[in-house]
């Protein structure tokens, strides 16, 4: 499986009140979430953003509330990975849990930069800056958290093992 | 190799001899919590799994306090859902209007946590429940929903950072100061995937109250969980709230620790976390002047009859600046009443406050205070990111019940010596 798609870039401890504000959570509509992502750190995203594109930040990805509404509304918005230098631990297990793809490589999410095109092979973890023509490798998911996505998430490997 | 105290609760719960730091494992839970905002979501995941019960309808608890009472109709909708999902699988703790409270102030108050116990909630400041010797921690509704069907969850067993705690506090420091104190030292991923663990003989000369405080806040630096060693207090609460056997567990003396802080409470003073991040700390002798346009007192982390009785102390017989709002929230029904019988109620009322039902409403800039363009706060909440409690250009600044009360009588972030006390 692969990826590749326009980056959209921002810094350190990108929180969840600012991925999807709480003025939203009386919702948990996919494509209505989609609708207010990131706004209140980046407005033109819902109108820049296409089918695909990647979304890289620096460290701390995803911290402060559990609220699952985050990675819904990145995935719903068309993101099809988030690369950053570390994740909050709450974000990194609902990303996985709902099946949005995100790879910890601090050496990528450093030298990526927005407009950037770059490619993400899922199954070797590798990930590539096309416009930069540079290339990393990603941090693979342990065996366990492979299972969940291969799976298709954590409830279907619940219900293969019931 | 030793364990620590989380480590030891883990490996309990997972019918392990011992596990060390990196382990994945899959653990037993003792309860499963959600709220309004957060199980809507997980019920609707719950359709998905072939079997839909719920693994122990004693050991679920869903509390219905961000949104309520309902701020709007789609709201109303998700508590609805709720409601009707809690009357189906007929679970017992189920906390509606008038019996809710904030979910971490009120599942200790119903001694529905103990010593001992694993928690998974779907809400980050979950994480409380460390405070009673409890391992416990924030997640999302899916994991909520397969904790609910299964009773059991996986975790990466975390290494830990530990705080040996010496000392006593001065007047006016409490909880809220020393883990403001805490974050703005290591950051707000200081403690990203990891324990952090409060021990030492400093302990003794913090309350429950400045625990749960200290212990609700560990999410803002990134940890997965916060706890600590159950003391002659603890018990004392345990006893008082809850009729569940708790147990306790120490961290083993060889205990591997990644990293070790002191902190000597009396070196501590008054603390306020300035925009945008917890972290950006600074004393109350380095603020400056910052004339502020609202106060609010509560929330899941002070929102507790100490955090009132304190602010009542500072506001009796003054009255609230011109120009600033002043916003009470008791975190529970318990709380409420007390207050009443102890004359708080009146005193907030009289100082030009306003006192409300619980709710978490102003704390995520969902309802009961939400802020314009250009205002600022002082909030005993715990997080002050950009847009938290409104427009994304008002301002939180994050304290402790007695610089908020304070706060409101000055009209700027002030200390309550300021007032003379």
């Amino acid at each position: 499986m692969r990826a590749c798609g326009t980056v959209h870039k921002y810094g350190d401890n990108v929180d969840t009140d600012v991925i999807i504000p709480a003025r939203y959570l009386n919702s948990s509509d996919p494509a209505e979430l989609a609708k207010s992502c990131m706004e209140d750190i980046d407005k033109d995203f819902v109108n820049r953003v296409k089918p695909g594109d990647i979304m890289v930040a620096n460290k701390n990805f995803g911290c402060g509330s559990s609220r699952e509404h985050a990675p819904i509304a990145i995935k719903a918005s068309g993101i099809s990975c988030v690369i950053a230098e570390t994740f909050a631990r709450i974000f990194y297990r609902n990303a996985i849990n709902i099946g949005l793809p995100i790879i910890e490589c601090p050496e990528a999410a450093k030298a990526i930069e927005a407009g950037d095109t770059v490619e993400i092979d899922f199954d070797s973890g590798m990930i590539y800056d096309k416009t930069k023509g540079l290339e990393f490798k990603g941090q693979a998911f342990p065996p366990f958290m492979q299972e969940i996505i291969k799976s298709g998430g954590l409830i279907a490997r619940i219900n293969a093992k019931n | 190799m030793g364990m620590t105290m989380t480590q030891k609760i883990l490996a309990a719960h997972a019918g392990l001899e011992s596990v060390s730091a990196g382990q994945l494992i899959e653990a037993d839970l003792d309860l499963v919590l959600a709220n309004d905002v957060t199980a809507p979501v997980a019920i609707h995941e719950m359709e998905k799994f072939n079997k839909k019960e719920v693994f122990d309808k004693d050991k679920v608890a869903l509390v219905m306090d961000h949104f309520t009472p309902n701020k709007d109709i789609k709201s109303a909708e998700h508590c609805k859902c709720v409601r009707e999902f809690s009357k189906d699988y007929d679970i017992t703790n189920f906390f509606d209007v008038g019996a809710m409270g904030i979910e971490h102030a009120l599942l200790p108050e119903k001694g529905l946590i103990v010593a001992g116990e694993t928690c998974i909630g779907a809400d980050s400041h979950t994480c409380t429940y460390g405070a009673l010797g409890a391992f416990s921690t924030g997640v999302g509704s899916t994991d909520m929903a397969a904790g609910m069907v299964t009773g059991k969850a996986w975790f990466k067993v975390p290494s830990a950072i530990k705080f040996n705690i010496v000392g006593e506090k001065a007047k006016w420091v409490s909880g809220k100061d020393v883990i403001l104190h805490i974050i703005g030292m290591i950051g707000v991923d200081g403690a990203l995937y990891r324990s952090m663990e409060f021990v030492g003989e400093g302990i003794k000369n913090l309350t429950m109250d400045d625990r749960f405080t200290i212990a609700n806040m560990a999410i803002e630096a990134g940890a997965k969980n916060g706890i600590f060693p159950v003391d002659e207090l603890t018990e004392e609460y345990m006893k008082e709230h809850s009729t569940k056997a708790y147990t306790k567990y120490e961290a083993d003396a060889d205990a591997e620790y990644d990293e070790e802080y002191t902190i000597d409470l009396s070196t501590l003073k008054p603390t306020v976390a300035f925009p945008h991040l917890p972290e950006n700390t600074k004393t109350i002798d380095e603020v400056g002047d910052i004339k502020i346009d609202q106060v609010v007192i509560g929330s899941c982390t002070n929102g507790r009859i100490s955090d009132m009785r304190i602010a009542a102390e500072i506001m009796k017989d003054r009255h609230a600046a011109d120009g600033v709002r002043v916003i009470v929230i008791p975190g529970t029904q318990d709380v409420y009443l007390q207050m009443l019988n102890e004359g708080l109620t009146e005193i907030f009322i009289k100082a030009g406050a306003i006192v409300s039902t619980p709710t978490c409403g102003p704390c995520l800039g969902g309802h009961m205070g939400v802020m314009a363009a250009g205002e600022k706060a002082v909030s005993t909440t715990n997080r002050n990111f950009v847009g938290r409690m409104g427009h994304v250009d008002s301002e939180v600044y994050l304290a402790s019940p007695a610089v908020a009360a304070a706060s409101a009588i000055t009209g700027k972030i002030s200390c309550p010596c300021e007032l003379g006390l």
